[in-house]
């Protein structure tokens, strides 16, 4: 039942029940339990908008402004990703949330050999400035922020971000970008990664200096507990890694004798909802409450504004099924609940069709649908932290922060994040937990609506393979023709020599530990690829070796 | 005595896409299952997982393809698979894979098919049965 375990007896009455992250749950909870616990309001709560903040960041939260809505959008080429960009504004969306194709992700052209039958296929191709023009025509970029989900080569993206806004004729202190820009979450789950770790980790501490010297409205990194989740990790590991992330870039940016005072405040995270709903709640809270007293107490962090947890809760991907497909969105609803009853300041939600393709339009509007639904017409916004004070919830916050701190220590013990990525413990840990989720999946032990146990397959019990009423998003051929032939347009009227000197300077900063930034803007606006970009980069640096995971 | 010696198998990840939780999980439950489980990592070219076949002399390729391009991928390997003296060695495949692309992969000489969703039993089971 769940993806908690539920131990029952014979007449099917719950006798025990523990949540993925190793939490007990009782029949009930009273004053006796928040007692135990050593609960305190003004040590663990505090009114919202005041330390440690695990009611809420802000004291009125969805009263003065509700969650920003960011569906992840992109496909094709960069001119059919601008008219659904526009779609999703038109319908109140007041983000982007940009998805690249996979040659994009990896640093290469559309018309490199490895990009055969990828180019737009899982989000938009971009090969050089132009396309970004083309992507972003229209949309005003001094009110419209987009998050951009790209790791490895995401200096390159953010600087392009910079260099089209500029060609736009807005200034650098106006736009506001999110490049997800976790490459260590990478190396764990989701595998978009080139660089050795220590190479991928400096790019990451380059573009966050940069950002705090020159881009004051936007945030560099965006931390993803998401990725690790959806490999595997439980919801306390979730936190617990992308805290143990997190320190890993903290510490590469002090290095370089800048205060953490001066940029914690731009990290964001990207958390999933998808699981048990009390245990997701839990988890943020007791997030909220740990970075902001790490922050303080372990780096000094003073000012309030930079000890906010901010970020996307949202998703779910993990959580939907291939079964029954429209059952998704009934569960993406539940899931958004619960990222709303933890006070999400962003959000956003997997489609009920993505086991199967890109999501339509109209599925992407009924996500948008459902997040409005929570916000405008049920009740999410009347008053913020609704559970706060509720023995249950209170109690297991209590427990959740208590097995993030256990998860973190076990990080710490293996040598710290970088360490423990490059010997490969934490994949092999998350992939063993992956294995034997999906084990109890098949045995019955966990339960999915839909989903057939082994055992009753063929019985009254199983459905049988329902034809899927999903309508497929079509892969088109004719974005890799399209892209392959604008570049070498592009190639033929570009300045040849700019490009060259510009990635000239580009090589040189890498070598050293200058910062590669300003030389990618200046690249960007020279119209170099982000071929040529990351070309440089992965001749310089060299690619990394996975550790065997077994 | 042991009669049979056990069945060695790559799980091979071709392309750009790095979404292996899939190819790990069944990693796992088929060395579970007493094979003998060799898996490639990510970012494969197809020549990459030819190599690794001939060298660790394996009697099963199990790609696991994400991306939808399953077909020309499969195609092109079996090619390479006969060039390379890997004729022997079956080829299998899973991951994302609609329906209908099932008896077309059948016909290039894909030997099993196993889309999102089949359990460990039936995967153990039809990489098994292929060498009964």
């Amino acid at each position: 039942m769940g993806v908690a375990k539920y131990i029952k007896n014979e007449k099917d009455a719950i006798k025990e029940v523990i949540y993925q992250s190793g939490i007990t749950v009782k029949p009930s909870y009273g004053p006796e339990d928040l007692e135990r616990a050593g609960f305190s309001y003004e040590k663990d709560l505090g009114a919202p908008g005041e330390y440690p903040f695990t009611r809420s960041i802000h004291p009125q939260s969805y009263r003065s402004r509700a969650w920003t809505t960011r569906q992840y959008t992109g496909f094709g080429t960069p001119e059919e990703t601008n008219e659904r960009f526009k779609l999703m504004i038109a319908n109140g969306q007041n983000g982007l949330n940009v998805a690249f194709d996979l040659p994009t992700q990896m640093g290469y052209d559309s018309d490199h050999p490895l990009a055969e039958g990828e180019v737009g296929r899982v989000g938009m191709a971009i090969d050089s400035l132009r396309d970004f023009e083309a992507a972003f025509k229209g949309i005003p970029l001094d009110r419209i922020g987009s998050g951009l989900t790209i790791n490895a080569v995401a200096t390159i993206m953010m600087a392009m971000y910079q260099a089209v806004a500029e060609k736009f004729g807005y200034s650098k202190n106006q736009i506001s970008t999110t490049p997800q820009n976790d490459i260590l979450k990478e190396m764990i789950g989701r595998g978009a990664w080139i660089f050795p770790v220590e190479h991928g980790v400096r790019l990451v501490g380059d573009s966050i200096e940069y950002a705090v010297k020159e881009l004051p409205k936007s945030n560099p990194v965006s931390i993803c507990g998401y990725h690790i989740r959806e490999s595997g990790a439980t919801p306390a590991q979730e936190i617990a890694y992308a805290f143990e992330i997190a320190k890993a870039y903290i510490e590469n940016v002090t290095q370089r004798g800048i205060k953490p005072e001066d940029f914690v405040g731009r990290f964001s995270f990207n958390l999933n909802v998808y699981g048990n709903l009390w245990e997701q709640i839990a988890k943020f809270r007791a997030a909220r409450k740990l970075w902001a007293k790490m922050l303080k107490e372990d780096y000094g962090v003073k000012d309030n504004k930079n000890l906010f947890l901010r970020g996307l809760f949202g998703g779910g991907g993990s959580g939907l099924t291939k079964e029954q497909p429209e059952n998704n969105i009934m569960r993406g609803a539940y899931y958004a609940l619960g990222a709303a009853l933890s006070g999400a300041q962003t959000t956003a939600l997997c489609s009920f069709d993505e086991a199967y393709t890109i999501p339509t339009p109209r599925s992407a509007l009924l996500s948008l649908r459902t997040l409005e639904i929570l916000m405008d017409e049920v009740g999410l916004r009347d008053t913020v932290d609704p559970l706060a004070g509720s023995y249950f919830v209170e109690t297991l916050t209590l427990e959740m922060e208590k097995k993030i701190l256990e998860e973190m220590k076990e990080v710490e013990k293996w040598g710290g994040m970088v360490k423990s990525i490059s010997n490969g413990f934490v994949q092999r840990k998350v992939s063993r937990q992956a294995y034997e989720f999906e084990k109890g999946l098949q045995s019955g032990e966990y339960r999915k609506v839909g989903v057939v146990p082994v055992s009753e397959k063929g019985t009254a019990k199983d459905p049988g393979t329902e034809a899927a009423a999903v309508e497929l998003h079509e892969y088109n051929e004719a974005w890799a023709e399209k892209s392959k032939a604008n570049l070498k347009e592009l190639r033929r009227t570009r300045n040849g020599k700019d490009v060259a000197e510009t990635l000239k300077g580009l090589e040189k900063a890498a070598k050293t530990s200058e910062n590669v930034m300003p030389h990618l803007v200046k690249c960007c606006h020279a119209y170099a690829t982000v071929g040529e970009m990351a070309g440089v980069f992965r001749q310089v640096f060299g690619e990394w070796k996975e550790p065997d995971f077994y | 005595m042991e009669t049979k010696s056990k069945i060695r198998i790559l799980i091979a990840k071709p392309g750009l896409d790095g979404h292996d939780k899939g190819a790990k999980v069944v990693a796992l439950a088929l060395r579970d299952a007493g094979m003998e489980v060799i898996y490639s990592g990510l970012h494969q070219t197809l020549d990459q997982i030819i190599q690794s076949a001939v060298q660790e002399s394996v009697d099963v390729i199990g790609l696991s393809i994400m991306s939808g391009a399953h077909l020309p991928i499969c195609q092109k390997l079996m090619a390479m698979m006969r060039e390379k003296g890997l004729a022997h060695a079956k080829l299998t495949v899973g991951g994302v894979i609609p329906h209908q692309d099932i008896p077309k992969l059948k016909e290039i000489g894909v030997a099993a098919v196993f889309p999102g969703g089949t359990s460990f039993e039936d995967i153990i089971n039809g990489i098994n049965r292929l060498f009964e």
